[in-house]
């Protein structure tokens, strides 16, 4: 199916565009099926662009209304690019206990970067998460998709370092 | 199964996989292998253990010994000792903290030996990714007897008999509910897991899906005999990938064994279980936005009635259990509903599960018969508070919860009676804060909770929350006025009685509750604008009080800014335009020296 021309956009390439083709067939008939496409949409591209958002409510036959709407209510889609790692910080209320607060402000300042947002090199995305369920290792912290138990304000910069 | 000489179960849920589960695995199996023990012995990668805080922890069987904070390098000597010479190492058993003697026997280390496994029977004793070790322990026996043996009312009059009641939250009594939605009529139903743990501080039911994928599926098929729907769904977290991953393993094992599917044990009935994985909100634990996100559009509540046993997902009848309600179901209808409710209280029958964590020395996951008091929890279970500090509060049932205090420590965990102190049983956080916790920030953490996950459907939540949220943010910046803890007082039932679901009925919980306990806080922050606890920066004075100064520099080497200037047998100064109030100096120093 090609259901319309694939815009120029420079996050998304041809074989994307191909990719979130066949996510958009396989679920154009199921009802209720607009968060599983967001979904995958996002793990092609790595966000979710706005151009991106008008192709799916297209594709699904949903308006774009409503597409906007799902796409900003749900924590897990992002509507702006993110940096080559992902900081997540747990705000879970054992973390802030145990002090995840005074870690995040020691980030903040060293990488110059406000909860929600990316460094200018495009290196780190810091963002603030509900509670992960991991409180027997508060503070918790997850770079990528490494756990890091019981960072301390003082370890956590050395943590981070690594990743380049 | 293979016949193994001796199982070792090591614990394999996310708190000892971030402690170094897996690389102590490895050189477990390496050591095993030199030593030609590798038929003999086999490692069993098990769901959580429980007893996260001294993970990775594993538990050798038959034998039944517990061994703790295992490093790679303890491999070869666990091998050479105890399972070549037949001498278990002592160095690795649990130490009781006050006696310093050694436990070698999981069941009698006090942190098990208060407990009750009921809904976590199988924790850390089966590989949840094989049915055959859920089998073996009576599992899926409650399914062939409800399908083979029992009526749909039979089903209901037992979970009713059983006393059990919702483990979400709001405690609804579960066999009620599925018999409002068996005499609905349709020939369309639905049954749905609520796997969308939010409340920050619990993990139960991540640990329950991670341990145990079975037992939640079992509950489901018993439910769907029970209404007669043979569509199930269960809305999982997508923070939560290791669950999503073994529930995936568990629905495709159940249907390879004709447990799942059509015609499942030759009983004519059928039944399909999805996973519906959520994308991140909080306000999607609330059984009607749950169902909207199922329908993929923005999770937000509608007012009830309608209720879903009449008219929930797709309009059609449908009933929402929790994870940990679900697992209960199937002991029930296997042991009989007076069996069930032989233990608990009056109003509260069977087990709960808590996770304990914060300031608590053995953090982890507890089940507690009903009707144990919170003391027991948190002292004989929980090892008490770390650091010699004192117990300020516990916090239970997450932000639609409250702080209960030291006086209040021997409320029994009974749904009534929790929410008498004026905190809810919740789906079981129980996070422990000691003397060091500001209750007013925490009253702030709370409040800041709710208003971002507020949906913004309703006004009282929307705006009462957020209204709620701005005084508290100017009581820890210091600008309290005394007219806002009458605002604070006023505004919170208001909110109570007039949101639409229950996010902001029991949103300002948290406020009401430290206001009740801990209002000398509040006070100390608007008139004499203190902060008792040393958390409110704004209210901090950022110096050393030479008289406590006992000059040992500990602030000085953790200042990151190189804001305090010290030199042996000195007191410590700050430099207040170097100081970045980070908190640093002092959560080192020992002396409580810095004002």
């Amino acid at each position: 199916m090609k259901h319309a021309v694939h815009r120029h956009h420079s996050d998304i390439t041809e074989k994307m565009w191909e990719e979130i083709d066949s996510v958009i067939i396989d679920n154009h008939d199921k009802s209720g099926s607009l968060i599983t496409v967001l979904r995958e949409c996002q793990n092609i591209v790595g966000y979710l662009p706005t151009e991106l958002l008008d192709y799916i409510g297209n594709g699904l036959n949903i308006p774009g209304s409503r597409v906007f709407g799902v796409a900003t209510f749900y924590s897990y889609f992002s509507l702006t690019p993110k940096g080559r790692n992902t900081i997540k910080m747990c705000l879970g209320t054992a973390c802030y206990v145990k002090g995840i607060k005074e870690a995040m402000e020691r980030i903040e300042r060293k990488y110059q970067i406000k909860e929600g947002g990316t460094t200018d090199d495009k290196r780190f995305t810091l963002e603030a998460v509900r509670c992960l369920g991991a409180c027997g290792l508060a503070p918790v912290m997850v770079v990528n998709q490494d756990i890091h138990g019981s960072i301390s304000s003082d370890k956590v910069i050395d943590i981070i370092d690594e990743y380049e | 199964m293979n016949t193994t000489r001796t199982q070792l179960l090591l614990c394999g849920g996310t708190g000892c996989h971030s402690t170094g589960a897996i690389a102590f695995k490895e050189s477990l199996a390496l050591e095993l292998k030199k030593n030609n023990l590798s038929e003999e012995i086999r490692i069993i990668e098990t769901g959580c253990n429980g007893f996260c805080a001294v993970g990775p922890v594993m538990l050798v069987q038959p034998e039944g010994i517990f061994y703790q904070e295992l490093k790679p390098k303890d491999a070869p000597e666990l091998v050479e000792e105890h399972f070549l010479k037949g001498r278990p190492v002592n160095r690795l058993f649990y130490t009781e903290p006050a006696s310093k003697e050694t436990i070698p026997d999981m069941n009698s280390i006090p942190f098990f030996s208060h407990q009750q496994f009921w809904v976590m029977r199988n924790k850390g004793l089966i590989d949840p990714e094989v049915i055959d070790e859920y089998i073996a322990r009576d599992g899926y026996f409650g399914v062939a007897k409800a399908l083979q043996e029992m009526t749909p009312e039979q089903i209901v009059e037992e979970i009713k008999i059983s006393g059990l009641r919702g483990r979400g939250g709001a405690g609804f009594p579960t066999g009620i509910k599925w018999e409002f939605a068996q005499k609905s009529p349709g020939d369309i139903k639905y049954v749905l897991c609520n796997a969308d743990e939010g409340d920050p501080g619990a993990f139960m039911d991540r640990s329950i899906l991670e341990a145990d994928p079975h037992a939640v599926l079992e509950g489901m098929i018993i439910a769907a005999k029970a209404i007669n729907s043979h569509q199930g769904y269960i809305y999982c977290r997508s923070e939560y990938p290791l669950a999503v991953k073994r529930l995936e393993i568990a629905i495709r094992q159940a249907g390879e064994y004709g447990l799942l599917g059509k015609n499942i044990l030759d009983t004519g009935f059928d039944f399909e279980i999805d996973i519906y994985e959520g994308a991140g909100a909080f306000v999607c634990g609330e059984e009607t936005a749950l169902m909207r996100s199922i329908e993929g559009k923005r999770g937000m509540p509608r007012p009830r009635p309608p209720f879903p046993a009449h008219k929930g997902l797709w309009e059609k009848p449908t009933i929402l259990n929790n994870v940990e309600t679900l697992a209960n179901i199937s002991q029930i209808i296997l042991n009989g509903g007076k069996w069930y409710s032989s233990i608990g209280t009056e109003t509260s029958k069977g087990t709960k599960v808590f996770a304990l964590s914060g300031d608590v020395n053995n953090i982890g996951l507890v089940e507690v018969p009903m009707g144990t008091s919170l003391r027991t929890i948190i002292y004989d279970i929980g090892g008490g508070i770390p650091n010699k500090k004192k117990f300020k509060a516990v916090q239970l049932g997450g932000p639609s919860g409250g702080c209960v205090p030291e006086e209040c420590l021997d409320t029994l965990v009974d749904y009534e009676a929790i929410a008498k102190v004026g905190a809810i049983m919740g789906s079981g956080g129980a996070i422990v804060m000691d003397e060091n916790t500001c209750m007013v920030d925490m009253a702030r953490f709370f409040m800041d909770f709710v208003q971002d996950e507020s949906c913004g459907k309703c006004t009282p939540c929307r705006e009462g929350t957020r209204r709620l949220l701005q005084i508290l943010e100017k009581i820890c910046d210091g600008k309290g006025e005394p007219s806002d803890i009458n605002v604070l007082e006023e505004l919170s039932p208001v909110i109570k009685s007039s949101a639409l679901c229950g996010l902001g009925q029991t949103g300002p919980n948290p406020v009401l509750s430290t206001l009740r306990y801990f209002k000398d806080e509040y006070i100390a922050h608007i008139y004499e604008k203190k902060c008792p606890a040393k958390r409110c920066v704004s209210l901090l004075k950022f110096e050393v009080d030479p008289d406590l100064c006992k000059k040992c520099g500990l602030c000085f080497k953790a200042c990151p800014t190189e804001a305090i200037a010290w030199k042996k047998k000195t007191v410590a100064v700050i430099d207040k335009d170097k100081c970045v109030k980070c908190l640093t100096c002092y959560a080192k120093c020992k002396f409580d020296a810095i004002m």
